[in-house]
Parts: structure tokens; C-alpha cells; sequence
């Protein structure tokens, strides 16, 4: 059994091309800020693959620490009409 | 909550007028999504203004129950549900994850007034169910692995093909950085203009702008 007929039937897809996935994972390596930084020819899709879930974990958790000194912010800040003018201005 | 897509009729007919015209110029490259949006500075700004409107709504909401500690987590949950539906609006339902997040959010609603019935389940059925995923894991290739567990980070994509699972991990990675961004920014305004110059949980930097 070729491991490539075994890939390709378990992503359910008819054909994937080893050049196909290659290529998506190389677009997806230069998202990470981590393997960027780094020569590119010793990084493996699995640790590409492996890189991407860890970054994406640590961003939920960002994310979720901003939630909760934005809700703690929240909170305390009057959100008077004033303030929500000078937030307003400076965004934009 | 109404999309704006929606309420506008005249909008909506301009819009769609100049997103058929996106669309002929994208079909020769249907597959190539432009996550670049996600680094533009106009996209992170509405972002902001979108959030901090929803995140009024969250307090306007949540005012009764104003001072109580326990209610810190929550708030904090609340406070990420409304950061990811407005981030999920913003890629304007184009890729999977964001419909799928806007989706889970509906059924969510829907299933909070009907407790769960069975919550622990049967413990003998647990244990046969981790002793057959520990020898399908030993099975499964290394590679094969990760992507299910990416699968399973990017909502909505845990049956998606390997290259469309990609696609979308990436466009959502640059929205989450954009998310990050928006928040992070939102945090140090409302904490140098909501609390005066004398916090204590506000970072210590020189000059805000």
C-alpha cells in the first residue's frame, strides 16, 4: 500500500498532488512567525502542520486574555458619550 | 443580530453590482482568497468600531449584574463570543470558519434553554471509547495526526479536504492576527481614556499615540 493512495482516500478528496500540498504548506509556512525566521529548507509539512496549531492556540489565547481586560475594562470605564467620541475619533 | 448586508436594500444592490465584478476578476483565481485584506488598515478600523459597538451592547446587557467578581469569567467569555461573531461578519461569510462560527453561535442560543441531559456519560463507554482512539492514533501517520487537530482548531473545518483546510487555516490565522491587533489596540485606548491617568493595571508606557 503507497502511502500517497492511502493520503489521498483518507482527505476524501479524488486527487491531491504531493506538489499541490507542498505548495500550500510552503504558503502557510510563511505565516508563522516562527519558521520564517528560519531556513527554510529543514522545515517538514508535519512540523509546518505542527507550528500552524500552536500558533493558532496561542493566539485563541491572546485573544482571550484581551476579552478579559477588555470585560474588566469594561466594567470600570463610565462609557459616557464623551469618551465614546474621543474612542470614535481616534479609530477612525 | 441584523448583518448590514441585509438592512440596506439600495447598499446591497451597489455592493452586489460591484462584488459581481470582484468575482469575474476572481473566478481565473477561485481558490486564491486574498488574505491580505486582514493586514489592511481600513478592515482593522471598522474591525474596531464594530467591536467596541458590540462590546456596548455586551455591557448594556450585562449592567444588572454590575460588581459581582464571579461574574468576571463570564463577562470575559462574553466579551470573546462577541470579538469572534464580529470578526466571523467581517470576512463577510466568505470562508468557511466564519460561518461556521456564526452558525455555533445560533445553535448555541438555541441549546441554552434546554440543559444537557447526559453530561458525564457512561464510564464504561468512555474507556472503550479512548483505548479504540489510542490505536487508531498509533495507526495514523504522524502528518495525518496534525491536520486532524487543525481540523478541529479551525471552526467548522474538521471534515474539510487537506488543501481547502489550509486555505482556510490560513485566511484565519490572518484574522485572528488582525483580531489580535484590533483588541490589543481597543485595550490601551479604553484604558489610558476610561480610567484617568492614575490605573494600576494599565501598562506603563510614556505617551499614548
Amino acid at each position: 500500500m503507497s502511502s500517497r493512495r492511502s493520503r489521498s482516500r483518507q482527505s476524501g478528496n479524488s486527487r491531491i498532488t504531493d506538489d499541490q500540498i507542498n505548495d500550500l504548506v510552503s504558503k502557510l509556512q510563511q505565516l508563522l512567525p516562527e519558521i520564517r525566521d528560519r531556513r527554510s529548507d529543514k522545515v517538514s509539512a508535519s512540523m509546518v502542520l505542527q507550528e500552524t496549531c500552536n500558533y493558532i492556540r496561542s493566539l485563541h489565547r491572546e485573544v482571550d486574555d484581551l476579552s478579559e481586560r477588555l470585560s474588566e475594562l469594561l466594567a470600570t470605564t463610565d462609557a459616557s458619550s464623551a469618551q465614546a467620541a474621543i474612542i470614535r475619533s481616534l479609530l477612525m | 443580530m441584523a448583518s448590514p448586508l441585509i438592512s440596506n436594500p439600495e447598499a446591497n444592490s451597489d455592493r452586489s453590482r460591484e462584488s459581481k465584478k470582484k468575482k469575474r476578476k476572481k473566478t481565473a483565481n477561485q481558490n486564491n482568497q486574498d488574505h491580505t485584506k486582514w493586514k489592511n488598515r481600513a478592515e482593522q478600523q471598522v474591525y474596531s468600531s464594530k467591536l467596541l459597538e458590540a462590546l456596548r451592547q455586551v455591557r448594556r446587557n450585562q449592567s444588572p449584574a454590575s460588581g459581582s467578581s464571579s461574574e468576571v469569567p463570564l463577562r470575559g467569555r462574553a466579551v470573546r463570543e462577541a470579538a469572534d461573531r464580529v470578526l466571523a461578519v467581517a470576512a463577510k461569510g466568505r470562508t468557511r470558519w466564519s460561518r461556521a462560527i456564526l452558525t455555533n453561535r445560533l445553535k448555541m442560543k438555541l441549546k441554552k434553554k434546554k440543559p444537557r441531559v447526559a453530561v458525564t456519560g457512561n464510564p464504561r463507554s468512555k474507556k472503550h471509547g479512548v483505548s479504540i482512539l489510542r490505536l487508531k492514533e498509533k495507526r495514523l501517520p504522524a502528518l495525518q495526526r496534525r491536520v486532524h487537530v487543525l481540523g478541529r482548531l479551525v471552526p467548522g473545518c474538521r471534515k474539510l479536504s487537506f488543501p481547502d483546510l489550509l486555505e482556510e487555516a490560513t485566511d484565519y490565522i490572518a484574522a485572528l492576527e488582525m483580531q489580535v491587533r484590533a483588541m490589543t489596540a481597543l485595550t490601551e485606548l479604553l484604558s489610558v481614556t476610561g480610567n484617568g491617568p492614575g490605573t494600576e493595571f494599565s501598562s506603563n508606557r510614556p505617551t499614548p499615540s
